[in-house]
């Protein structure tokens, strides 16, 4: 099958192929089957949002993409499909994810988990440009930077795993409920940085239980409810429909 | 006073031995949390390498060293892909039959090979001087600099590398590791290469030391070396160095002081206390529970 025969079931133009696109994806834990079949897509330069309550599979279907778990199903990136690509190597292909809960090292100084996501590269002079990027989205990194990581704040922590993905330099991020956990100043500004890193060129797909939020930065948005998507259309508009009113924005 | 001193140099020697040995337990336990009870196997094995290729190839010191290292570190790698990797998931009590089944075999082996004890040629001049009623031999310098070559080389990589970063990673959370582009599977296969490879140029250097060996000689020094790993903190790499130093140090005064048949009886007995008061070891601490 060829990335340009590909179903768009995207509201966008049928001529553009879609940078990722998901298809029947299907995740299961031993007996437990967390994801049932969804199909999404995500364009190039798209803010994409992904909500749903606590135990939906949003976090499992951003595994899958990273290639954390096995899936039937299949997952297209740049028109090629990720489905036996190692999961180390799906960074490389262009995909970065900032996992659940703040996947740090902990053990790690703040400039070593930087580091280590150059772990690929090979061009030195760019990962230079990119550190100075990281610290100048992210200053307090920077006073940090030989700190253990594993004791900053919950929400420097939250900085430095969005700043290690910004280091391998991805095309696509995929960023697990970055505002978990976050004091509602701290939570602002984590989304007003995933847009500014969304303008600098990086695509993002979101996974948010903060609705409010992820529908009013999303260009387009995709309900999941225990394993299957049950609606989908643009920000504004979930924010606006009254099944998502009801069940995310607390009426 | 001279005999102190004449021990404390002994002591030093036994200590980087047990220190080698007990960097490959710790380095293990750090990224699998498991035990490779198939160590002191390996440590002997390196003997038999070193012995093997001082024969065949009739090379100095440092070459037959490289190719007993080189060899077992090679051995680790196929024993942990064979045996360990296939039981990640699984618990812990089967990894650590295996490991033992792994060093049962190991002796075995080597048995069919060798079912005498062997003696090894010497590859050092041993010079002997006489410092203020001190005897210093040369053996004894050149295994504790070398030795301590060593760990100052592993603790470089551990700390300034980029595999040793990974390293690192991994022992906090292989999970998130292949998020960073690293694959975990080459960074485990890189610490059992060192960890064993290291196990081997101690077996290689124990055996100009006493250089008489067979298929069991790594069985008690193995016992004694994974209690270093512990004393100093398993996981602990610089942990695992004092440690090492620490139970040469307590075998030694104790044999040279007390009935020669006390030692281990005493040295185990003060690691048991020690363990008492510390029972994450020396520079061992209690993991912060992620959440
Ligand atoms: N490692 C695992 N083993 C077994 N079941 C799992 C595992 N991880 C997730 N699950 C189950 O899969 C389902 C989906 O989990 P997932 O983590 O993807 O949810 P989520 O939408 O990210 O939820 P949350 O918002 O709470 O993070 C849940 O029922 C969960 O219990
Ligand atoms: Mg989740």
């Amino acid at each position: 099958m060829s990335a340009a025969s590909l179903p768009t079931s995207s509201p966008r133009s049928d001529d553009q192929i879609p940078l990722l696109a998901v298809r029947d994806l299907v995740i299961s834990y031993g007996n437990i089957l967390a994801v049932k079949g969804i199909s999404f897509d995500v364009y190039e330069g798209e803010i994409v949002t992904l909500i749903g309550a606590n135990g939906a599979g949003k976090s499992t279907t951003l595994r899958g993409i990273s290639g954390l778990v096995p899936y039937s199903g299949d997952i297209w990136y740049q028109g090629q499909s990720l489905r036996r690509v190692p999961a180390d190597q799906i960074v490389g292909r262009g995909i970065a994810q900032v996992p659940e809960g703040r996947g740090i090292f902990g053990n790690l100084t703040v400039l070593e988990n930087l580091k280590l996501a150059t772990w690929q590269r090979k061009d030195k002079g760019a990962i230079a440009d990119d550190y100075e990027r990281v610290f100048k989205i992210f200053p307090r990194l920077q006073e940090r930077q030989s700190q253990l990581s594993g004791t900053l704040s919950g929400g420097e922590q939250q900085m430095l795993a969005v700043g290690r993905a910004l280091m391998s330099r991805a095309k696509m991020m995929l960023l697990d409920e970055p505002s978990m956990g976050l004091a509602p100043v701290l939570v602002r500004d984590i989304f007003q940085v995933v847009q500014e890193i969304n303008r600098q060129g990086t695509t993002v797909l979101l996974v948010e239980q903060n609705a409010n939020m992820a529908l009013r930065v999303a260009s387009r948005a995709y309900v999941l409810e225990t394993g299957t998507i049950t609606l989908a259309g643009t920000g504004e508009e979930l924010l606006k429909d009254p099944r998502v009113r009801e069940a995310y924005l607390g009426g | 006073m001279i005999y102190i001193l004449q021990q404390s140099l002994n002591a030093l020697q036994l200590g980087s031995i047990y220190a080698l040995i007990a960097l490959g337990y710790t380095m293990v336990y750090g990224i699998l949390t498991m035990i490779n009870f198939a160590h002191g196997d390996l440590f002997m094995v390196g003997a038999f390498f070193g012995f093997m290729a001082a024969l065949a190839f009739k090379l100095p010191f440092i070459p037959t060293l490289l190719i007993s290292m080189i060899g077992v570190g090679l051995l680790g790698v196929a024993i942990e892909r064979v045996a360990y990797k296939p039981l990640r998931q699984a618990p812990r009590v089967s990894a650590i039959i295996t490991a033992l089944g792994v060093g049962i075999f190991l002796e075995n082996l080597t048995l069919v090979f060798y079912p005498y004890p062997q003696s090894v040629p010497q590859l050092l001049q041993n010079i002997t001087w006489t410092i203020g009623g001190v005897t210093v031999s040369s053996l004894q310098i050149i295994i504790i600099l070398m030795s301590l070559g060593l760990m100052v080389l592993l603790d470089f990589i551990v700390r300034r590398t980029m595999v040793g970063m990974a390293m690192r990673a991994v022992s906090w959370d292989k999970t998130i590791v292949p998020l960073m582009g690293v694959p975990v599977n080459l960074v485990i296969s890189i610490t059992f290469a060192i960890g064993t490879s290291l196990g081997g140029a101690a077996g290689v250097m124990y055996s100009q030391a006493f250089p008489v060996i067979d298929p069991y000689m790594g069985i008690m020094i193995g016992w004694k070396a994974f209690i270093s790993a512990v004393v100093g903190g398993i996981g602990n790499i610089r942990g695992a160095m004092i440690g090492g130093f620490i139970l040469g140090g307590v075998e030694i005064m104790v044999a040279a002081f007390l009935p020669s048949t006390y030692r281990d009886f005493v040295a185990f007995t003060l690691l048991l206390v020690l363990l008492i008061f510390r029972p994450y070891g020396i520079l061992g601490q209690p993991r912060p529970q992620k959440v």
